[in-house]
């Protein structure tokens, strides 16, 4: 049997939805190759994602939910793809580029002497080859790529439309595990997790702050270490998040606020730390160092909010607002509540 | 003991990108630094060689522009340093960079730990790290944020991760290749005597055939480099009282059809 094997990636006994998109990126190839494609669900509730894979376009899902396989891990995960890939030949393996995407497509393209194109944003077929276009050179420039066989390809969050339900149908079959939990050399031991954030990576829009944000008018209070600090955390609790829920958007941050302190580095919007190509990306009181456009420069449309009208970010901005953040944003917040209803 | 790490040269990150006449990717005369997430792979490759009590090896792999990155390493304090170049060797195919960079951590002999920076901004990508780590037959932990015990008599190591949604701790066996996040130190700078010393060393270059691998065949090829659709953004700054703005902001923006 040749086919295009798509993983789907579940969270808590779900699919991830940005998995829909590896699937509709993979219903795509098929029609190019005229291949069928088949849905990999390992975990929690595989069985049920599987038949929303079917319902979706792919004509077999392949699960296990067997205990070993409850939570994402790499080992158990690869070793039991790895074996179905070499059982079933497909033609392309296609995943989203998520963390865990990234590693367990390079781990089994790897442990099967196979080509690999990671964080695709196009994807086609020449000759009967795989092809990508990807970004490198921190998003400069693209670069078209082509495998040589069997291709694993991640693609980028964002970049391709999420399947639809057809209606389809389609086998669901059941798999077993390649290695028992003894053979698992790796053991989670806690996970905490972080609360209320909309994942970075998968946010629609975002909402990003700087170091300008530590321009509070309100006083820390009396005999506060590091003002700037406490004003800038409370500027993130008063006037990003709320600007942040009611859009629905994730928070993001720029290094230099990381760096001061303000907010943890899993908000970093740039070149070490995430990069993000939202709907809309607003830049609060950012003015827009290099580092930080490498992350965000593929925003579909950019608002810089800042008091310096003379900031970087302005080049990027398709708007832009000069003034104090603490008087624009509650009113930018109370004026979307309105017109969005809620 | 080797605790072995891995670097690159890549353009500096203010340095204009483009791909010129000749289909080649250029970047002027701007200067290369080293892979902005190997600061801090670099400096956990010493701190946990000094913890050892071991040596730590930087390696490259690709054409003589990367010994900048390895005397950097250098400088800033590794121990040794390597650099892998053949003709057969395609470093943009992950697989053909891994198998060459398995073959050099196996080449020394007795490391237990290999540490990454989480990707290379050139390439675009970490695949190369984890292909690293399955062409050794190791245990590979990804986006480490701290290490928290290693113990190489035992064979043991315990870290926490950065994944999505929050952060994971797992105890793993060794040996394992990991890549480290940005938060895991604070990268030291080269210091004078340092950059002296590393402008002097002579960085051995391993063929293919030093390493014992033959018949290496990339299997993802780049076909071409492009240069980025012309992206025209026009500024509309938008003025007056908070109030106003904010409404002319959500009429743009719901015509923008982004909400």
């Amino acid at each position: 049997m040749s086919a295009i094997f798509v993983w789907i990636e579940t969270a808590d006994g779900a699919a991830r939805p940005t998995s829909w998109e590896a699937l509709g990126a993979a219903n795509g190839l098929a029609t190019g190759l005229s291949l069928p494609v088949v849905a990999v669900v390992f975990g929690k509730g595989a069985a049920a994602v599987g038949q929303q894979a079917v319902a979706r376009g792919a004509s077999k899902a392949l699960v296990s939910e067997d205990a070993s396989l409850e939570t994402y891990r790499l080992e158990p995960y690869a070793a039991l793809l790895t074996a179905l890939v070499k059982e079933h030949a497909p033609r392309a393996v296609v995943a989203v580029a998520t963390s865990a995407g990234r590693e367990l497509l390079a781990a089994s393209a790897a442990d099967t002497d196979s080509a690999m194109l990671s964080d695709a944003i196009e994807l086609g077929v020449d000759g009967g080859a795989v092809t990508a276009v990807r970004p490198v050179y921190a998003g400069k420039v693209l670069s078209d790529a082509a495998a040589d066989g069997a291709a694993f390809v991640t693609v980028r969050g964002r970049a391709f439309q999420a399947a639809a339900e057809s209606g389809g149908a389609g086998e669901v079959v059941t798999v077993s595990p390649v290695l028992a939990e003894g053979d698992v050399k790796v053991k989670v031991e806690s996970f905490e997790a972080e609360v209320g954030t909309v994942n970075l990576g998968d946010a629609a829009i975002i909402v990003s702050a700087g170091r300008g944000i530590a321009n509070n008018p309100k006083e820390a209070p009396a005999g506060t270490e590091k003002a700037d600090v406490w004003k800038a955390q409370d500027g993130f609790e008063t006037v990003i998040k709320p600007l942040a829920d009611v859009l629905g958007g994730a928070v993001g941050a720029s290094r230099a606020a990381v760096d001061a302190g303000y907010i943890g580095y899993a908000h970093q919007v740039g070149q070490t730390g995430k990069n993000v190509a939202p709907d809309l990306y607003i830049a609060v009181a950012i003015s827009g160092a290099i580092q930080h456009q490498a992350g965000m420069r593929n925003s579909k449309v950019i608002v810089a909010i800042n008091k310096d009208g003379d900031a970087p970010i302005f080049k990027l901005a398709r708007y832009g607002i000069v003034g104090d953040v603490y008087k624009i944003l509650p009113a930018l917040t109370a004026e979307l509540k309105k017109r969005l209803g809620k | 003991m080797h605790i072995v790490t891995f670097t690159r040269s890549t353009p500096d990150t203010a340095a204009k990108v483009e791909v010129g006449a000749d289909g080649a990717v250029t970047w002027g005369g701007a200067a290369t630094v080293v892979n902005p997430w190997d600061e801090y792979s670099l400096e956990e490759a010493i701190l946990q060689a000094g913890k050892a009590g071991g040596k730590s090896a930087v390696i490259a792999v690709g054409a003589a522009m990367h010994d900048d990155a390895l005397k950097h390493a250098l400088a800033m304090g590794l121990d040794e340093a390597y650099r892998i170049e053949d003709p057969a060797l395609d470093a943009t195919d992950s697989l053909s960079y891994a198998t060459a960079a398995a073959a050099a951590v196996n080449k020394l002999g007795d490391a237990k730990l290999v540490v990454f920076g989480k990707e290379s901004v050139d390439v675009g990508s970490d695949s190369h790290i984890v292909q690293t780590a399955r062409k050794l037959g190791w245990t590979m932990l990804s986006y480490v944020s701290k290490i928290l015990e290693v113990d190489y008599a035992a064979g043991t190591i315990k870290v926490e991760r950065l994944v999505e949604g929050g952060k994971q701790v797992v105890s793993a066996a060794l040996p394992a290749v990991i890549s480290v996040m940005k938060d895991i130190n604070e990268p030291r700078y080269p210091s004078f005597m340092g950059i002296r010393k590393a402008a002097k060393a002579v960085i051995p270059v391993w063929s293919l055939a030093d390493l014992g691998v033959s018949g290496l065949v990339g299997k993802a090829r780049v076909v071409r480099f492009k240069n980025l659709p012309a992206k025209n953004v026009e500024l509309e700054m938008l003025t007056g009282e908070p109030e106003e703005v904010a409404a002319k902001l959500v009429d743009k923006l719901l015509s923008e059809k982004v909400l």
